[in-house]
């Protein structure tokens, strides 16, 4: 960039941990003391493993056709698009006919739905929410702000192609889309997933390494752990 | 009413001229010195009593930040736009969260979108909106949203952009 004003530039490399991650001291209701460490107490230290395939093909198609029958979506509205949601779990569109529904917290869901633009900060809250979902669990981006930016291509904030910090399995595209195309999207999902071709939780753990690369490329303050399982 | 408010309070404040938008809302800029003075008398005795919002403006070929102060008198139905000029290099201004709680969020986010310091004001170099942000204060002009985009997000190639009239006329009319 041409003017950069080094004045405003703030070079520490080292962002210190969330206070709620550090180690502490605590004394619980018996008078014990005791040394919390968040990290290595409440998160997963080992990266995520690729999960192998059934050795049988049959076995495999079997998992796969539960695994589109059991589409649980995360309610994180991280756009305009999550009006679009809104809709669907009504009576006019009806969304759980198709076997799908909305859950409220990660750990009880296997669908992320990005749906519309992600700025960095909810980039960050985006990574923790699928991190801590269930595998194997599948990525929509949903409108043209995932996929190439959409209105928001000279933005400072959004970044503009999803799947280079989350695996993803499936656009939409529109700007909104339609309810009826998310519909579209959850059946086109089931197909893929039939198929064995939504290996998004897969493709993260075996790409980890540049997955955490290009996430920490934008995430300048990155204070969390490595892998918020 | 706005013209009344003005004559009387002009000779004590060394306020600019009136600018008059509509019946109830009007426009004066005044020197930063006096304006702490002037917002006092404003919510003390002109019953002015609600801050609406506290925003800036950045003239950047005069080399000045322009802060608005929007005051708002519920019982007269009155708006009152207070502006101050300030130097861009400096860009500092006194904080008037003790007036108003709320300036003291304006004041936050003035601070991180535009580099304005209010020395005083609570919180003030806690993040607002961004997160881990290293550049320029965004809402400044002479920060180029465009080149920092493509500069730090990974673009997707095959991006078109067509001219609406141009291309509209080569779909309508495709003989010419």
């Amino acid at each position: 960039m041409k003017d950069i004003d080094e004045t405003f530039r703030k070079i520490d490399a080292t962002v210190p941990l969330r206070e709620e991650l550090r180690p502490r001291t605590v004394t619980t209701p018996d008078g014990q003391e005791i040394t919390i460490e968040p990290l290595k107490d409440y998160f997963c230290e080992a990266a995520p493993k690729v999960h192998p395939k059934a050795y049988f093909q049959i076995v495999e198609n079997f998992y796969n056709w539960a695994r589109s029958n059991s589409l649980w979506i995360l309610g994180f509205g991280t756009g305009c698009g999550a009006i679009e949601m809104r809709p669907l779990m009504t009576p006019r569109f009806d969304a759980y006919r198709y076997g799908v529904q909305w859950r409220p917290t990660p750990r009880q869901a296997n669908l992320l739905i990005i749906s519309g633009y992600l700025s960095v900060k909810t980039l960050k809250r985006a990574i923790r929410a699928y991190e801590q979902m269930q595998g194997p669990k599948y990525v929509i981006g949903l409108g043209s702000c995932t996929i190439n930016g959409g209105m928001y291509w000279d933005s400072y904030n959004t970044i503009k192609r999803l799947d280079d910090y989350l695996p993803v399995d499936l656009y939409i595209a529109g700007c909104m889309p339609r309810p009826e195309a998310l519909l579209h999207g959850f059946i086109e999902l089931k197909k893929l997933i039939r198929a064995g071709k939504a290996e998004g939780t897969n493709r993260y753990a075996e790409n980890f390494a540049s997955y955490k690369a290009a996430q920490k490329s934008v995430i300048k303050d990155w204070d969390m752990p490595d892998y918020n399982w | 009413m706005m013209r009344d408010l003005h004559a009387l309070l002009t000779p004590r404040h060394a306020l600019g001229p009136l600018e008059i938008r509509r019946e109830n809302l009007a426009f004066v800029t005044l020197p930063a010195s006096n304006l702490r003075g002037f917002l006092t008398e404003l919510r003390d005795t002109q019953g002015f009593s609600h801050l609406v919002l506290l925003t800036a403006v950045d003239w950047l070929e005069e080399g000045q930040f322009q802060l608005t102060y929007m005051m708002n008198n519920r019982a007269r139905d009155l708006t009152l736009g207070v502006r101050v000029m300030l130097d861009r290099t400096t860009a500092q201004m006194d904080s008037i969260h003790d007036l108003w709680p709320t300036a003291a969020t304006y004041q936050r986010e003035l601070k991180e979108m535009f580099g304005i310091t209010f020395p005083g004001s609570p919180r003030l170099d806690e993040e607002f909106i961004l997160e881990g942000w290293t550049d320029l204060p965004p809402y400044r002009r002479d920060f180029d949203s465009l080149a920092y985009s493509q500069q730090t997000y990974a673009e997707r190639p095959g991006r078109v952009t067509h001219d609406p009239r141009e291309y509209m006329k080569s779909k309508l009319y495709p003989g010419g």
